[in-house]
């Protein structure tokens, strides 16, 4: 029904292009916005008024963003419904970690066009934006056309295909267990189902992997440059930063204790972090700061760790299949074989860069098809339904109408990529396979 | 005799029977016109009522106090309830009938219902003026006058009987085919198509091999179809299990094209889920058996139906072939299969209510429809016969929604989606199917049907014992409650994380029922067998219940925006020429039907939905 999957939920979108820019705008709108304002950014919001506040999150305390924050109520909005802004700072990680924050409130990321489409329903649109309307659907139809086209030329709908296509093989199993147990069905059905939806959970669990990497191609990979105090870091990453034009922004992040750099390597977009130096601490503030430095480096795709001569470990961060290690300030060391990099002559960092660029181009060979949050999010729900179907299914009183239930909502869920799926089409499979009728 | 009746229902099949019977129960003078009076609830195909699905929705009928129900706890010699290892939610009561026993049950039904009348006869036309009907015209030239007609005339359109290379025009055998009624369906714009469907031949019981067959036994607790009904009346017996051989596939392949479906005489649509026995040989030729099914037609009669060989074979492979199977080797058939194609109207040009767009005042129920089976057609004749009814005395119209029934999914598909083969009910085709069990139809049914003034004081009177009950002992199960030790003491393991179960919670649990709890709390021990099961049937779903409730309740906001029938949508230039043209074809009558449109998109909708509210300024459609 998609008339009311779109119509119902608190959504949120970012309204400023993707990329860098100075301000990023989110906008939040359903009946749940006050509430969820005022989780993560506190009591007493004034309609209308816009204010500064601290976004914090609301299950770790951890502070996201100073931003701008104003609330739209109910009447007197765009959509007509409670709404909301947030001005952000303009960092992708900032954006990115917000949004994810919202997520983990309940919130939903909203269909293309669903502000619009809101608004028109409750009556916010005048006659000539209603006219305009014809616009957003032939929107619609244009990004149906690309996308068919993109399946033809099987770049994305390829495998979205192959899914669609099992789960409603699967429910057609099921469903032919529970409509013509009277007929000569085969017995094993429910183990061929079971193998089947495993197949397919690893499958989009790849996939949602495969997301991520994609994601990273649009809004960068992070490599953390790790090391003790001293080590070089902060050195390595200004020679990184001025060493030439690609660099494409260089500040303070929001994240205060972090520095990140971005940059081009061979093409490939990538943001350094400079982690500040992980030791020992007994001063409590401290001791925080490199807690979050410690989380930042360890959730990074790619980790560098300066080693000194004298030191081979780093507490609390550990090396993950990929990251480099570098003897730090090599221009100190007489020995010439060793892999090391200087951020002072600019030793070994070519080296350094072209190790991180064969990594990631590793992964990127790993890419899944689909590139965005929203479809990562239909996949997501999708494992989920899938897995409960098995679950379901393999246990001892396994019940095929409860798992043909959760298989239902899977492909629902999945809808929002494949496009509608028909009982028709489960009808249709079950007609094929089986000889079916008295 | 009087000539003028409210409701005019012509055709005393399944749908005419239900159709009538309910309008008469709407308060309704009515008339029902039937070819021959001894013809009233034949049973044209197999002898059986109910299945899944099928079973569901004749619990509905009954829950509306309906009349296939009653009738076939009458006449059943079988009782199965299907998939009953499985859960409540697609449990599906299915009877074998006694042929003849049905139709004096259902003669008896509809002589003793008040406000109808039965009338012998043929319509061969209907009158109109000013794009409304008047009334109906039969063979000998007579009109009789009515406010509102439900036709019901089955697969009499201008109906081919094929038997081999043979084409016959009947409706079914032995009976005539309604050429003229067709025409004037044609002129007045109907958009018709064709279909067909087949049956097998007619065994002589007496000539079975019965001895050397597999034997299939009914229930030993029989699942009655009537929520009145206490047991069987008729003697219970056996049907038996035979399968066909290589030889027959042999066979049949051998004379595929003197078949009227291979030999390419069709153009129509077959079912899918009823192939014939040669449809089953050529696409699935791995399979060296096919299952048939052997059903006495009841109990005085020799009449055995062979479920699984629907055939239009010519009559000497026909022989041939059911005496290559085991158990049949002498068998005498006693009427040959044939394949029946017939007009039917495409049911997108039908509203909600099953009242044509095309002409005021007319319905249509039944196979006429496209669909099949005793069933659908029965849910069918109800629906219009109460809206027939309802129309005829100036009252409001009657909706059933997909989350109220499977009586609604029907009516739904058939309208927004229209068919491409013989439609036939199935679970998979309810998305609320959790909610909608048979063995609930009451509970969500009979209070409309009071409401709607169509259930007798008995059932009411009946219904009202049973949900005190359910209440009482509901309230019971939601106030008492066990500590994950107190339910381990008695033997119920679960978490020991302190949070205190219900007895509701409890029968969710492996291995707790009714009887465990009368155990810990004495207080149920008054209960019965049905309101037990009723509860525990509540209990497993209760997870996923809450869900369905909550898209049930956007549903039912969806379809109360009504969408006004003059809507011009050839003049939305916002819209897809190709999304116009099915709204143009379909006409949704609300958002929710318009949303459930192949092919619609969020925007389209809202589209239309700002179009509705611009010519309802004075509030919005949705609230």
């Amino acid at each position: 029904m998609i008339f009311q999957a779109i119509s119902e939920g608190t959504i949120f979108a970012p309204a400023t292009a993707k990329g860098k820019s100075a301000v990023a705008i989110i906008r939040i709108s359903g009946k749940h916005t006050l509430e969820i304002l005022t989780n993560i950014s506190g009591v007493n919001l004034r309609p209308r008024e816009m204010v500064l506040r601290r976004i914090i999150h609301p299950k770790n305390r951890e502070v996201l963003d100073e931003a701008l924050v104003v609330y739209f109520p109910k009447g007197r909005s765009y959509t007509g419904e409670d709404s909301a802004e947030l001005h952000l700072h303009g960092s992708r990680a900032t954006l990115k970690a917000v949004m994810s924050c919202l997520l983990d409130e309940g919130l939903r990321m909203a269909e293309p066009g669903e502000f619009t489409y809101r608004a028109l329903l409750n009556g916010q649109m005048d006659l000539a934006q209603i006219e305009g309307l014809g616009d957003l659907i032939e929107a619609e139809t244009e990004t149906q056309r690309k996308q068919a086209q993109r399946a033809l030329d099987g770049e994305i709908s390829h495998s979205t295909i192959s899914w669609k296509n099992e789960l409603i093989h699967c429910l057609a199993l099921l469903e032919t267990e529970i409509e013509f147990s009277e007929e000569e069905i085969p017995e094993d059905i429910k183990n061929q189902t079971i193998s089947t939806l495993l197949g397919l959970r690893d499958t989009l669990l790849n996939e949602v992997k495969g997301v991520d990497m994609a994601e990273r191609l649009r809004d960068g990979f992070e490599v953390a440059i790790i090391g003790p105090p001293n080590s070089g870091k902060s050195t390595l990453l200004n020679y990184l930063a001025g060493r030439e034009a690609a660099i494409t922004s260089n500040y303070a992040g929001t994240t205060r204790d972090v520095l990140e750099v971005y940059m081009e390597v061979e093409g490939l977009p990538v943001c350094f972090l400079d982690t500040a130096g992980i030791r020992e601490s007994s001063d409590p503030i401290e001791k925080i700061g490199i807690e979050k430095t410690k989380k930042r480096a360890k959730d990074a795709d790619l980790r560098i760790f300066l080693q000194e001569p004298n030191l081979a470990t780093f507490p609390g961060v550990e090396w993950q299949e990929g990251d480099l290690k570098l003897m730090a300030k090599v221009d100190l060391v007489k020995e010439n074989d060793l892999k090391g990099v200087s951020g002072l002559t600019g030793q070994g960092v070519n080296h350094m860069l072209e190790d991180i660029a064969r990594e990631l181009e590793n992964r990127i060979e790993k890419v899944g098809v689909m590139n965005n949050t929203r479809q990562r999010q239909a996949i997501e729900r999708t494992i989920t339904y899938l897995v409960k179907a098995e679950l379901e299914l393999a246990g001892t009183n396994g019940r095929s109408e409860i798992a043909a239930e959760e298989l239902r909502q899977a492909i629902r869920a999945l809808e929002t990529i494949t496009g509608a799926i028909d009982i028709e089409q489960v009808l249709g499979e079950i007609f094929s396979n089986f000889c079916i009728g008295k | 005799m009087t000539n003028h009746f409210d409701v005019i229902v012509v055709g005393g099949g399944h749908a005419g029977c239900e159709a009538a019977a309910a309008s008469a129960r709407a308060g309704a003078d009515t008339a029902m016109i039937t070819l021959k009076y001894d013809g009233i609830g034949q049973m044209s195909c197999n002898p059986a009522i109910g299945g899944l699905g099928k079973g569901h929705l004749v619990r509905e009928i009954d829950a509306l106090d309906g009349i296939m129900g009653v009738v076939a706890d009458q006449a059943a010699i079988q009782f199965r309830l299907l998939n009953r290892r499985k859960g409540p939610a697609v449990q599906g009561p299915r009877a074998q009938m006694d042929r003849v026993l049905y139709r004096s049950a259902m003669q008896k039904r509809i002589a003793k219902t008040t406000n109808l009348t039965t009338l012998e006869g043929e319509v061969v036309d209907i009158t109109y003026a000013n794009g409304k009907l008047e009334g109906v015209v039969l063979a000998d030239g007579s009109t009789l006058a009515a406010k509102t007609v439900v036709l019901t005339t089955g697969t009499f359109l201008r109906g081919i009987i094929r038997l081999g290379q043979k084409a016959t025009p009947a409706g079914r055998v032995g009976d005539s085919s309604a050429v003229r009624l067709a025409e004037r369906l044609d002129e007045l714009g109907f958009p018709l198509g064709r279909l067909k469907t087949g049956t097998p031949p007619r065994l002589d019981s007496s000539t079975i091999n019965w001895d050397a067959l597999e034997k299939q036994p009914g229930d030993e607790v029989p699942e009655m179809f009537s929520f009145l009904s206490a047991k069987p009346q008729a003697r219970q017996i056996s049907c038996a299990i035979t399968h066909t051989n290589e030889q027959t596939h042999a066979i049949i392949r051998r004379d595929l094209d003197k078949s009227a479906i291979y030999g390419g005489y069709f153009e129509s649509t077959g079912p899918r889920y009823c192939p014939s026995i040669e449809d089953k040989v050529v696409r699935f030729p791995d399979r060296n058996n096919h299952q048939i099914f052997l059903e006495p037609e009841g109990l005085t009669t020799e009449l055995v139906y062979p479920n699984g060989i629907s055939t239009s074979l010519p009559e000497e492979t026909q022989v041939e072939f059911v005496q290559s199977i085991n158990g049949l080797e002498q068998a005498r058939i006693t009427q040959f299969g044939y394949a029946i194609e017939y007009d039917y109207v495409d049911p997108k040009s039908l509203r909600y209510t099953l009242e044509t767009r095309n002409l005021e005042n007319l319905f249509l129920a039944g196979q006429i429809n496209g669909t099949t089976g005793y069933e659908e057609a029965a849910g069918q004749g109800l629906v219009a016969g109460i809206n027939a009814a309802r129309k005829a005395l100036c009252q409001e119209k009657i909706q059933f929604l997909r989350s109220d029934s499977y009586i609604g999914v029907m009516i739904d598909d058939l309208i927004t989606r229209g068919v491409t083969e013989p439609y036939r009910m199935f679970t998979s085709r309810a998305e609320f199917r959790l909610s909608l069990r048979a063995d609930n139809a009451d509970q969500r049914l009979t209070p409309k049907g009071i409401e709607w003034g169509i259930v007798s004081t008995e059932r009411k009177r009946n219904f009202d014992e049973k949900s005190r009950k359910l209440e009482y002992f509901r309230e019971i199960l939601v106030t008492k409650s066990l500590s994950p030790s107190e339910a381990r003491d008695h033997g119920i393991v679960m978490s020991k994380d302190g949070v205190r179960r219900t007895g509701l919670d409890l029968l969710t649990y492996p291995g707790v029922n009714l009887e465990k709890l009368v155990e810990i709390w004495p207080e149920l021990y008054e209960i019965d067998m049905k309101t037990a099961t009723l509860l525990e049937n509540d209990a497993v779903y209760s997870r996923y219940l809450e869900r369905q409730n909550q898209e049930a309740k956007s549903l039912v906001e969806d379809e109360r925006c009504k969408i006004p029938d003059e809507l011009d949508y050839m003049s939305m230039k916002g819209l897809s020429g190709e999304l116009r043209s099915k709204l143009n074809e379909i006409r949704p009558e609300t958002l929710g039907q318009a949303g459930r449109i192949e092919g619609m998109t969020p925007s389209a909708l809202a589209y239309i939905l700002s179009t509705v509210n611009r010519r309802n300024p004075l509030g919005h459609a949705r609230n």
